[in-house]
């Protein structure tokens, strides 16, 4: 299969700042992708050269067989930008139908896209009266005209309450399944390590990490953290068994352990038998799989 | 085209809601009415009907007032999309600089030629009422309110222009009134400063027609004036009309609009969102 977005060793500088530095990267139709990294890690650099709105200064970038920001690569290709803004004597519905008739759609449609990102009810307001998550709604329904091939959403839920969050991520669900390409940038690293397929670290405009959360877990390798609560009475003999834990203030023992060791533990921690009286098995988060990769980095 | 006139409906409609239309028509109707009623005080004179005499004064408005109505209108356009923050997205839709520009042109030439319209009829309105045979002078007005138009798209594209060079509003209003103050007020101001120093000798008969010809606004009081039968009943520097041929500022007329907008879209390919 063809990829969608193809980038091969990028380099972008501002004047010496050095933004993006030989970033390469390739992703296939119907595959969701998280774009995560610091404040002026490159983030929002990379979208803007994908669609073509800032020059670089080499490397190769093709968008949909197509050159970035040319007019075959925008018509296949949706942006929702960091705060989103909007005119604001527009109402959502005029707004909506002007970007339904700028990719040559039909503005009927407008009502059914702001019905399906829930602001069916707001159509008729104009967008000076809206919050800030309505404003980004109005924002996700423009990025929905057209079936685009590829979706760039920068910090899309940002300003979402959290139901709000769970319908977009459907929303982008049922894009990917039809084909769509989508490359999303987020800070909430929970939602990024559940609703997508592979996780992106960008640091210091390098490309640190690529790959989906279980191979990004293998390779960073960090201990497993195992919580261990004796039985009532049994907390002395359980801590002499395990010198090497830690006990908390209330009562856990606490014991971390590499990937390999895992197995062993477990066993060693079953054969206490009635000493224990639960245990919890706690993988490493992706927050520490993150900074794992970004501080590798000097940051 | 459909990008063009969507863009065209979009701004039309943001320009109408920020009160712009009623700003421009009540301007227009306003001073149309007062020059009418000033100009039917004294009577025909002049050897020519009534319409005539209003249109050569609503000439003398229209230099003045359509330049500051079209860069009042236009300088917001592209610096106001940057510091609202919506132009990035707007980019990366399929649509060329060139129709956001010219959507935008649509708009505000719709806003201008409505106003024009309204304010010189309501002058025809007030010359009839007092002349019925000052409609023999329709063909001037008609004249009036096309060029007027065409004067209104110079100044909207160094509007835009200005806006695309400034790329924030504040810096470009000023660079608007500035443009303003130079192009309509000031650069007459000199010409008469010259042709008074000068006392009929070359500057006068050579350098003034080229001079009147290229700046867009002297164009378009020269070729109403020298088009109507009332060349006589203007001062200053519309006396000068008769020494240029009305081709020749018709076709400044005509070649400003696409040179401002030549000049708008050079700019706004310069911004980088």
């Amino acid at each position: 299969m063809t990829p969608t977005l193809t980038i091969s060793r990028l380099t972008k500088h501002f004047h010496s700042v050095e933004a993006l530095n030989q970033v390469s990267l390739s992703l296939q139709p119907g595959k969701r992708a998280a774009l995560l990294g610091h404040n002026g890690a490159g983030k929002s650099t990379m979208m803007k050269i994908i669609l073509g709105l800032i020059p670089f200064d080499s490397g190769d970038v093709t968008v949909c067989g197509e050159a970035p920001g040319s007019a075959a690569a925008r018509m296949q290709v949706a942006y929702l930008p960091e705060n989103v803004a909007f005119h604001p004597a527009l109402t959502g519905e005029e707004q909506i139908r002007h970007y339904l008739s700028l990719r040559g759609e039909n503005p009927r449609n407008a009502p059914e896209l702001l019905a399906r990102v829930g602001l069916a009810h707001a159509a008729r307001r104009r967008i000076g009266t809206y919050s800030k998550g309505m404003r980004q709604r109005v924002g996700l329904a423009q990025t929905l005209i057209g079936r685009p091939r590829l979706l760039v959403l920068d910090e899309p839920t940002s300003g979402l309450d959290p139901v709000s969050r769970r319908d977009f991520y459907d929303l982008l669900d049922g894009l990917s399944a039809d084909g769509t390409t989508i490359l999303l940038s987020s800070h909430v690293l929970t939602e990024v390590e559940a609703r997508t397929d592979s996780i992106l670290i960008l640091s210091g405009g390098q490309l640190v990490a690529e790959g989906t959360l279980a191979d990004l877990r293998a390779r960073a390798a960090l201990p497993i953290m195992l919580l261990v609560r004796p039985a009532a009475a049994h907390a002395a003999p359980l801590a002499a068994a395990f010198p090497e834990a830690v006990v908390g203030a209330d009562g856990l023992l606490r014991i971390s352990c590499a990937q390999a060791q895992k197995l062993p533990l477990l066993a060693r921690i079953t054969a206490r038998g009635a000493d224990v009286a639960d245990f919890d098995v706690i993988p490493p988060s992706l927050e520490d799989i993150y900074s794992h990769f970004s501080r590798r980095d000097g940051q | 085209m459909s990008r063009i006139l969507a863009t065209g409906i979009t701004e039309f409609r943001i320009s109408f809601r920020n009160r712009w239309v009623l700003i421009a028509t009540g301007m227009m109707v306003l001073f149309a009415l007062v020059l009418a009623a000033a100009g039917s005080a004294p009577t025909g004179d002049v050897g020519v009907d009534r319409l005539s005499v209003t249109v050569a004064s609503l000439t003398s408005l229209a230099v003045y007032l359509v330049p500051l109505l079209a860069l009042l209108m236009s300088f917001d356009a592209v610096a106001g999309e940057v510091e609202r923050g919506t132009l990035p997205l707007l980019l990366t839709y399929p649509v060329s600089r060139l129709e956001i520009l010219l959507g935008k042109l649509l708009a505000h030439l719709a806003i201008l030629a409505l106003a024009v319209t309204l304010g010189y009829g309501a002058a025809l309105v007030v010359a009839i009422w007092s002349d019925p045979g000052a409609i023999e002078g329709i063909g001037s007005l008609w004249r009036l309110i096309w060029s007027s138009v065409l004067l209104g798209a110079t100044f909207l594209g160094a509007g835009y222009a200005l806006s695309a060079l400034a790329r924030r509003p504040s810096g470009a209003a000023g660079l608007a009134i500035a443009l303003w103050l130079v192009a309509v007020v000031l650069y007459d101001l000199s010409l008469l400063a010259l042709i008074v120093t000068d006392g009929g000798g070359a500057f006068t008969t050579q350098a003034l027609p080229i001079a009147l010809l290229a700046n867009p606004a002297d164009a378009f009081r020269v070729f109403n004036l020298s088009a109507g039968e009332a060349v006589a009943a203007a001062g200053g520097i519309g006396g000068a009309a008769g020494a240029v041929p009305l081709w020749q500022s018709a076709t400044s007329l005509f070649a400003w609009p696409l040179l401002a907008i030549a000049l708008a879209l050079a700019a706004f390919r310069k911004v980088t969102p």
